[in-house]
Formats: C-alpha cells, structure tokens, sequence
C-alpha cells in the first residue's frame, strides 16, 4: 500500500493556515529567504530541474527546463505568471489549495521570479471564485507587510511585484497564450507558437507560466533537497500531487500521495465506491483526458503508464462514475461545455465542436442514425491535431474514447434515448431527481 | 446610475497595477457591473476612455467573457453547474427545480429583482458536488431542497452563509473584489472542507509518515 504524503496539504486542518501567522508557524518563507540569501539564480533553476518536478497543470512538462529557457542577460523584463484558471472539468485542486494556503503559492513565486530574473509577477486566478481571491489578495498583502515582496527582500537586493488578477469566466483562458493575451486585456485567444512564451509571453517579453501546484511544489524542494523530493513517486514522474476524487465514491476529495499510486488504492482510501455501485468509467486527468474503465485500476498514475494506458495523467483530476451513469449523456455534457468554451479563432474547433453536439444529442434521445457513430469519428479525426490549441483535441477524447470502451452505448442511441438505458433518477445523490 | 469620478479614480488605481495600462481592461470591468449592475454603455466608455482605445474594441472584449453581462442583473446570481459530473450527481435535477420554484428560465431574472438564475459551468469543486453557486460562492453538497430552501432565504432577506465563504451580500459587492478592492470577508468560512482534508486526515489516523523531511518541523 503506498503511503499518503500530506505535503503541501500538512496544515490544511488548522483554522488559520492560509494567514501569514499559520504559515510561518510552519517554518514558511524560509525557503524563499534560503533561495534569495544564499544561491544564485541559475543553482535555482538547477536545483528545480535536478529535482524532476513537472508541471502539475497537465501537460507534465519539466519545470525547471521551462525556467531555463529564459533567455538571461536580454535587457528585457521577465515576467513570472501563474496560471490559476483552474476550469479543466473535474479538476479541483488549485482552488483548495490557494484557500488553505495561499502562501505557498506566494513563496513559490518569489523563489521562481527570482530563478528567472523577474522582477513582476502574475496570478491569474478565474474570475468565479471570490473567496480564493479574499485568500490570495491578502495573503500578498502579508507578504508584503512582512518584507517577503517589494522593495530588496531581506536585504538581498533583490526586488518583486506580485499582482493579482481576476479573469472574468473562459476556460480557454487556462491556455497559457490564451491567458497572457488575457492578461494583456484582450480576448483570451491563443497564439501561434513559435515564438513560445519563454522568448515572447506577456508584454512580448520572456515569460514563465506555470500551474498553481507546480510553483506551490518549489518551496518544500528548496528547503528540503532534490534527495527527499525523489523519495516520492517514480523514476520518471518524481514527487508527490494532489489527487482530486470525485463522483461516485463514498468520500470525494483530495488525498495528497506519490505519483504512481493506482486508482486501486485512491479508492479504498475514499472508502470504494458509493454503496451498491461498481465502477464503470473514469478520467484519470479531468473530461480532456480519454475516459478509461475498471480494466484500468492497477494502472499507475504516473505520467508515463497512464499514457502507456492510452490516456493522459492531466490534473489527477479522477472523476468517478459508476454503473448507473450513461456515458452518452456524460460525453454530450462535456462536449456541450467544449462548444461553449471554443474560442472561436479556428475553424476546426468552433466548426467541429458544433457539429459534435448536434450529433451526441440525437444520440442521447435514441434519434442516432447508423452512420453517426462514424461521423463523429470522422470529425474527431479532423479536429485532433488540426485545431489552434489543445481546447480543440480535448473536445475529442471524450468521444472517442467513449465510443472505444462503449460502442454499444452509441449504437442504443439510434433507437432508446439514453434516460431509459439508464434512468437519471439514478445516478443522482438523492431520490426524485428524473427532472 | 451614474459613473462618477470616484469610478474614474478607481479605474486609475486599477491600471497603476500593470505594466501596461490594458491589463486593467477586465478588472475596470468588473467595477463597472459592481457600479452600474451589468456592463452598460456608458462604463465601455469610460474604459475606452481612459484605456485610450475605442469603445468598440471594450465591447469586443466584454463580449468574449460569460462573467460580463449586457443586461441588468438581479440583487443575487445564482449559479448551478450542470457539467457533467455535476450534472449527473444531480445538479441537473437542481435546475429544473430552480427553474420551477423560480418561475425563471435560464440567465433570467424574478420579477421581484433577487435572483438571476443560470446554469454554469464546472466551478472546481467537484468533490462537493452538486454544487451552486450564489454570487459565486460556494455552496456545497445541495439537494433540490436545500437549494430551494436557500432561494427562499435570499428572496426574503435572510442570512445566507457559504458552506466555504462568507455571509452573501450581493452579486455587485463581489464584482467589486474581482476588480481588485479588498472587502475584508477573508478570515470568513474554515480553511478547508471537509472533502479537502480527506488524505489529510486518513494520514493522520493511519499514523503514516512522510519520509525524513529536513525541512519540517514536526
């Protein structure tokens, strides 16, 4: 049984752990200090990549290498941002952990804007989460009170603006172009790469945009060593991640483990599934990620299995859904919110996206024809991999990962509507919910 | 309604924050709907304005982002999210009822002013679903009832209290935090749920250890 690894996670049980009094109760901003006073920015960047951490936002790219493509001595601005648009369907990880801890966030901000010579840093946290803004606005506003920002921090000459900015309700946004052309007061559409944030981000000048977790990550690393951090998790995938259970399980919520832990263990912790239900599919990594099933339970969630599975690892985000649930009508949902969310800047995506509704509804209402099973197979096709950004490929998985594991679902919705198959009163929380 | 110079000064706080005066773009607009109730004409010229752009470039922007709204709001906004875990855990069934105890379809408003009702999209708490939100806070763990117990609440005035925030007050003073102003309602609500502090609380009792951590203090 692997052990659970309460890191970032340790204080989230004590009243006052997102105040700076909590924080530094727990040795907080030592690290940052240690960074600032005693290394030189370049051993920082070291130091993250020797650790093997990745980003935490999805895509699992090496932290540390990102900082380090910064170009230096480029008598430019450098921008640190953190990307807090947390809006990945199931994903809800970010959002507990800058209510509870705001702090370790900020800290590591200080020591990555530092790392890459930034004198401005950036959240840019979703719009519809007033609280977790109260948390973060004010613990800056600490930070600030104690010397850890502003003006040569603790006597090491060195100087840091952190603002925090609210977003106003796109999950496109969380597209990291996306997000600096939000940032940039525009609308929050993605840019052509090259040139990549690193050599032209926010302002035109080199940026890092990193995912909440990934930066809350750093601190503990600085302060601990690259040896402890390689105590968790695997070779490849090292440390440790927030897990984020939710559905149909007798305990949602996030249980902090190494990576490589299986949906096996995740959900005895959670206490199994509700009572009386089987699994019947899962993300392993929020509604972008292809779905997979109970044959998938021993898999490792670490980056390279669950590829291997045909999958993605994503934001852990493990949405459970049991036997009651239709898969048709779960994809239509997801699919319905890729629509909404497209951007609308490419043809593949505001076009595709589109059509693949029509076609999961008729699905869903038993009004399927024989060819569409293949239509929406053909869409998916000319949509992954033709779309602007990965909004477009995301809006695919679903689909065809459901049809994979789930054709004869498909193949019912050309003649029962999706409710009869599976009645929704059923996979509801509480009784008379057929509305 | 009118704008006032007070606003004006505002926007200006706003945009020493940034770099680049145009990044106060979203955050000036947010003060517009805690001013004004929705995004109206006259705030897209104030932006404008001070932003040195064209009203039409505002508008482009406002019209790209769900939070901004181009018709009055009610006192409160009531969100259930209908993606589809929520969806299916029941949040479906929720606004069905919301829609019917309200009389309200979807982004409409009662007549008596209170509430606008719509469904949204996944707000990142999966592991409290079904989740609505009213004026974007958190309310967890709802059933069909508990949520027409709180519309009744709010359509009378009542004290209404987040499952993980503050005591609600309007949709319009929110607005005014995600323009950046500070409204003191921080130490409100606990640090974390209860689904939060899962793994947390199993390491705890199963007496698991992390490995040596040099770094830590207990």
């Amino acid at each position: 049984m692997t052990t659970i690894t309460p890191v970032l996670t340790a204080h989230w049980d004590e009243a006052d752990s997102f105040t700076y009094a909590g924080y530094t109760r727990h040795k907080g901003y030592q690290a940052s200090r240690k960074a600032l006073t005693t290394m030189q920015p370049d051993d920082v960047i070291q130091t993250v990549k020797d650790s093997g951490l990745r980003g935490r936002g999805g895509a699992g790219f090496p932290t540390g290498m990102k900082w380090g493509f910064i170009p230096q001595g480029d008598n430019k601005p450098h921008y640190f941002v953190v990307n807090a648009d947390e809006s990945e369907p199931g994903t809800c990880k970010d959002i507990p952990l800058m209510m509870a801890n705001p702090h370790v966030l900020v800290e590591g901000i200080i020591i990555g804007s530092y790392a890459i010579r930034s004198n401005h840093a950036f959240i840019y946290i979703r719009g519809e989460v007033p609280h977790v803004l109260r948390r973060v606005q004010a613990a800056v506003a600490e930070a600030y009170a104690n010397g850890e920002l502003g003006k040569n921090i603790h006597g090491s000459g060195y100087d840091l603006e952190l603002t925090v900015h609210a977003g106003a309700g796109a999950y496109i946004c969380g597209e990291e172009t996306a997000l600096l052309d939000s940032l940039e007061g525009y609308r929050g559409q993605p840019r052509l790469r090259p040139p990549f944030p690193a050599v032209a981000g926010l302002y035109a000048c080199p940026t890092v945009v990193n995912n909440v977790e990934s930066v809350a990550s750093v601190p503990s690393i600085i302060a601990n060593g690259i040896e402890w951090f390689g105590k968790f998790g695997t070779e490849k995938s090292k440390g440790f991640t927030l897990y984020s259970l939710s559905g149909h399980v007798k305990n949602p919520g996030q249980i902090e483990a190494p990576l490589g832990i299986t949906l096996r263990e995740l959900l005895d912790l959670a206490g199994g599934m509700r009572e009386g239900s089987t699994l019947k599919f899962w993300t392993p990594g929020g509604s972008s990620t292809p779905i997979l099933t109970a044959e998938h339970l021993d898999v490792p969630l670490d980056y390279e299995s669950i590829a291997e599975a045909g999958s993605m690892l994503g934001t852990k985000a493990l949405q459970i859904f049991d036997q009651t649930t239709s898969v048709v009508r779960c994809v239509l949902r997801w699919t319905e919110f890729y629509k909404h969310e497209s951007c609308g800047k490419c043809t593949p995506c505001r076009e595709g996206t589109w059509w693949l509704q029509q076609i999961m509804e008729r699905i869903e209402q038993g009004k399927g024809t024989e060819e569409d099973i293949e239509k929406l197979l053909d869409l998916c096709d000319n949509i992954l991999g033709r779309s602007f950004c990965a909004l477009g490929d995301g809006a695919t998985s679903p689909i065809t990962s459901a049809i994979e594991y789930f054709r004869d679902e498909f193949i019912a919705g050309t003649h029962t509507p999706a409710w009869e198959l599976f009645p929704y009163e059923a996979s509801a929380l509480f009784a008379g919910a057929n509305a | 309604m009118a704008l006032t110079d007070k606003t004006r000064a505002e926007m200006r706080e706003i945009m020493a924050r940034y770099p680049q005066a145009r990044s106060a773009l979203l955050p000036m607009l947010h003060l517009v709907q805690s001013e004004e109730g929705y995004v109206t004409p006259e705030g897209i010229e104030m932006c404008a304005d001070e932003l040195g752009i064209t009203a039409a470039e505002v508008t482009g922007v406002v019209t790209f982002y769900t939070m901004y709204k181009r018709r009055a709001m009610g006192k409160h906004h009531v969100g259930v999210c209908t993606n589809s875990l929520c969806a299916i855990m029941g949040g479906d069934a929720i606004f069905a009822q919301l829609k019917d105890h309200l009389g309200v379809g979807n982004d409409q408003t009662t007549a008596d002013g209170q509430i606008t009702l719509e469904h949204i999209e996944c707000q990142a708490a999966c592991d409290y679903a079904p989740v609505l939100t009213i004026d974007w806070e958190f309310f967890d763990n709802q059933t069909p009832g508990s949520a027409i117990d709180l519309m009744n609440d709010l359509i009378a005035n009542r004290e209404v209290k987040s499952t993980r925030g503050p005591v609600i007050t309007s949709w319009r003073d929110n607005e005014r935090l995600f323009a950046g102003f500070a409204d003191g309602k921080v130490n409100e609500g606990p640090a974390a749920g209860k689904a939060s502090l899962l793994g947390l609380k199993l390491a705890k009792e199963s007496g698991d250890s992390i490995p040596a951590n040099p770094g830590a203090d207990d």
